[in-house]
């Protein structure tokens, strides 16, 4: 075990000389890792030149980590309330009169006929309106959006659980695309919005000053409506109720039909009202838009228009003149706060679903830098003691043993950088818990030096039987803790994972300096001296 | 220089005879454990009860907890637990779930900062719901029944079965008595917790398999001796390698205790509390329940001893 082929010696060293340069960029400045990186010329492998520092994780860097969920009977609701709207339109083209009107049920609608020979009638025109569920991996399923069932002269149409589950996938799809337009416009640093299971979507925004701001933009939906307020002769099935802001929530009669609505918007930027000062919000048309808005307020002059947020009115403020041009001004008692906001949320445009957050962990800056102290001055504190305790135990190969824990710990700092992996509390916990159970490998190799001395070996077969020995005891012992950090990280989340991702590397590197370093080191040692006695 | 050497060279303690008085022991404190959990149970974080922590720095540099709890008692959130947490001028707040919405732990937190914001800097906002925190306590359970049956599976590859059994035996109890350490000390048990947990468990298991690594040796080595001789021998062998380790473990562990700070607190201690465990189990659980599950001396068919025992009483 003490003999090392001069190739086998150069790829040790220069494995961990590799891994350990990998460490390197957390010592640089971000802008001088930035520098670096655009002054590589481009025939140099990107991995040649590491320029990754570990990301540290939201607790120790401050910043929100917030866990939102679709409302998927949200959206099962809307898609009821559309395919009610279809059934009618078919009926009517096709001119057959439902008995009793077309019943909504929890999920889908139900419909009677009068004349049993109408049902061949709708039927072709209502197949239509099921549609095959294809996805991005095996194309065409099979399967799709409505199941549509008969009975006599009763036809059901139900949405089928592919359909739904197809309508939540696009729609955390979409709403991952609106967050982000939204978080962007908050001008924070690298925020991370990722989908998490079926249904859910994990917005992590390092750095945050005002937490309760990013909520409040995550959690609108924003749906922007222009409706008029109901006059007294409207038949009830065409008006609504609504609560008004204006009138302290009151509930006010605002027709069914929408106007324009916010995905007609191009434009939304926060102001001043000229006259009042108070604060607004301007808005601009899409041509579309401009059109239908146009024409709406030429033919309404002297009629409130309300304009209509998540169905809340916001004002409803009187037209005085027909507005061709194709913007217009939303006020309603906002503060400067909210109509920054507002104009935000206009722009990124709405979420295809209400979402509400099911989870939140913000760390505030302050404790993070506190964490970080923390957690650094433990690890400083735990090796130093480690490595004292390790001399006084094990003298010069005390000494070694501390070398390649020093090493392995630079190791682990650099294959997290080059992992992208992120650090977080518990994480250094893991290193610093590393650092005592990395020397575990030193000491079963010196302790089973030491007992084959006794039975009588040569300094050189003691040696070598030490390292030969221990090592199936070591690989046995660290695959058994590494069995439960890989399954620590497959079902862990956020700072835990950071814990099981270190543990991990932290095993991988101590084996490898067990059997690399060490042994180099205890070679060397044995070479150059040539000792009748091992100072074990 | 003189090295430190606090184990002697070639001890001969007989540490399977006291089987007698740690089986008996630990099956005590594992049950006491059991009914502690039930009768007293643990002092569940939000992570699994649901619910918000909310951990606030006063600015002028004192937190008054008994204003804080009036004030925040009269928020209209029910309960509200505060107390101070680090430094002096640290207060944690803890309030229960909200009824079963999500909207109404999010009304919380706008409350909180609203009463609190002028006075004190929030350093930390946690808000689990009741759907997320049904779960994490699903994933967390799952997380330590795979790690614990791949662990044994891969004992079972590597070992023989009354290894593989032992190794599981000896973690579970480690496991029990980890919770009865929750129990008694009700410190919060989090996700952090099941972090300590299943590192505990790593680390028992690591000790478990040197001791079992030798007695494997032995075995082969030893024929004509009886099995708990043999596992003595190896014990011995291994145990000042078992004491190093740990100390060096401990070592590393208290400086985290001291100076990781009070957000990992909790997570240090458990992991002092388990490396002594895991130590003991592995020497005085493990390594005898290999007599009654009967590992074969020599590797061929004749057992060490035919004790006819019923079910290891280590076992919860």
């Amino acid at each position: 075990m003490l003999r090392f082929s001069t190739t086998k010696v150069v790829i040790m060293l220069a494995v961990t000389a590799f891994v350990c340069l990998l460490a390197v960029p957390n010592l640089m400045a971000p802008d001088t890792r930035t520098a670096i990186r655009q002054a590589v010329p481009g025939w140099v492998p990107s991995w040649l030149v590491p320029t990754q520092a570990i990301v540290l994780g939201l607790d120790l860097q401050g910043g929100s980590h917030v866990l939102l969920e679709v409302d998927s009977n949200d959206l099962v609701r809307s898609q009821v309330a559309t395919l009610r709207d279809d059934v009618r339109r078919v009926l009517r083209e096709t001119r057959v009169a439902p008995q009793g009107g077309i019943v909504a049920m929890p999920r889908g609608v139900q419909l009677r006929l009068a004349d049993a020979a109408d049902v061949e009638k709708v039927m072709p025109r209502l197949r239509e309106l099921s549609q095959p569920i294809s996805n991005a991996i095996i194309g065409q399923t099979g399967e799709r959006n409505i199941d549509i069932t008969t009975n006599g002269d009763s036809i059901q149409l139900t949405l089928s659980q592919a359909g739904v589950d197809e309508r939540v996938r696009r729609a955390v799809d979409q709403a991952i695309e609106v967050l982000r337009r939204r978080v962007d416009a908050l001008g924070t640093t690298e925020p991370n919005i990722q989908r998490q299971g079926a249904d859910r979507i994990l917005v992590q925004v390092p750095g945050l000053q005002d937490p309760q701001r990013l909520k409040e933009i995550l959690g609108r939906t924003a749906k922007l409506q222009f409706r008029f307020m109901a006059e007294g002769g409207a038949s009830p099935s065409e008006v609504e109720m609504m609560p008004s802001r204006d009138s302290g929530g009151q509930m006010m009669p605002v027709e069914r039909r929408v106007i324009v609505e916010g995905e007609d918007l191009t434009d939304a930027q926060p102001a001043f009202d000229q006259r009042t000062g108070e604060p607004i919000v301007n808005f601009r048309f899409n041509v579309r838009g401009a059109q239908r808005f146009g024409q709406a307020t030429s033919e309404n002059v002297g009629r409130p228009l309300a304009i209509v947020l998540d169905n809340e009115i916001i004002s409803a403020p009187r037209i005085l003149q027909p507005i061709t041009g194709g913007s217009g001004q939303i006020s309603g008692n906002f503060t400067v706060e909210q109509a920054n906001n507002l104009a935000i949320l206009l722009r990124a445009g709405a979420l295809p679903a209400k979402l509400t957050i099911v989870e939140e962990r913000t760390v505030g800056p302050g404790l993070g830098q506190d964490s970080i102290e923390a957690g650094r001055l433990a690890a400083i504190v735990g090796t130093i003691l480690v490595a004292i305790y390790m001399i006084a135990c094990y003298g010069l190969f005390g000494v070694m043993a501390n070398i390649a824990v020093l090493i392995n710990v630079i190791m682990i700092l650099g294959l997290l950088s080059a992992l992208g992996a992120t650090l977080t509390l518990p994480g250094i916990a893991g290193i610093v818990l590393t650092v005592g159970m990395a020397v575990d490998a030193n000491v079963l190799i010196y302790e089973r030096i030491r007992e084959e001395r006794r039975m009588g070996r040569s300094v050189i077969s003691a040696l070598d039987a030490g390292f030969s020995r221990a090592l199936s005891t070591i690989v046995d012992s660290n695959i058994t803790t590494l069995i439960a950090a890989v399954v620590l990280f497959l079902l862990g989340s956020g700072p835990v994972r950071g814990f099981a991702v270190t543990l991990s590397v932290g095993i991988v590197t101590t084996v490898f300096t067990a059997f690399t370093l060490t042994r180099l080191m205890v070679a060397l040692w044995f070479r150059t001296l040539r000792p009748t006695t091992i100072p074990l | 220089m003189r090295l430190l050497r606090y184990i002697p060279d070639d001890t001969k303690f007989g540490f399977m005879q006291y089987r007698r008085i740690s089986f008996p022991l630990s099956a005590v404190l594992s049950v006491l454990t059991i009914v502690l959990f039930f009768a007293v149970g643990m002092n569940f974080g939000i992570d699994f009860r649901g619910g918000t922590l909310i951990e606030m720095q006063a600015r002028n540099g004192v937190a008054d907890p008994g204003s804080i709890r009036q004030t925040a008692g009269g928020l209209g959130f029910g309960d509200v637990e505060v107390q101070t947490f680090g430094g002096p001028d640290e207060v944690l707040m803890r309030f229960g779930l909200q009824g079963d919405s999500e909207q109404a732990q999010q009304s919380l937190v706008s409350a909180v900062r609203g009463a609190f914001e002028a006075d004190y800097e929030f350093r930390r906002v946690e808000v689990v719901g009741p759907r997320v925190s049904g779960e994490l306590v699903q994933s967390g359970t799952l997380g330590v029944v795979v790690a614990v049956l791949g662990v044994l599976i891969y004992l079972w590859f590597r070992f023989e079965w009354q290894f593989a059994v032992g190794a599981v035996i000896a973690t579970l109890h480690d496991l029990v008595l980890t919770i009865g350490f929750f129990s008694i000390t009700q410190l919060e048990f989090n996700m952090t917790s099941i972090a300590a947990i299943l590192t505990i468990v790593g680390y028992s298991l690591n000790d478990t398999v040197v001791v079992y690594d030798r007695i494997r040796e032995m075995l082969r080595k030893y024929k004509r001796l009886s099995l708990p001789d043999i596992i003595d021998i190896a014990i011995n062998s291994t145990l000042s390698r078992t004491i190093m380790t740990a100390t060096t473990t401990f070592l590393a562990l208290l400086a985290l205790a001291v100076f990781g700070g009070a957000v990992i607190e909790s997570f240090s201690l458990a992991m002092i509390f388990g490396v002594v465990m895991g130590t003991y189990s592995s020497i005085f659980i493990a390594a005898p329940v290999l007599i009654y599950l009967g590992a074969k001396v020599g590797g061929e068919g004749e057992a060490g001893e035919k004790t006819q025992a019923s079910a290891p009483q280590a076992a919860p």
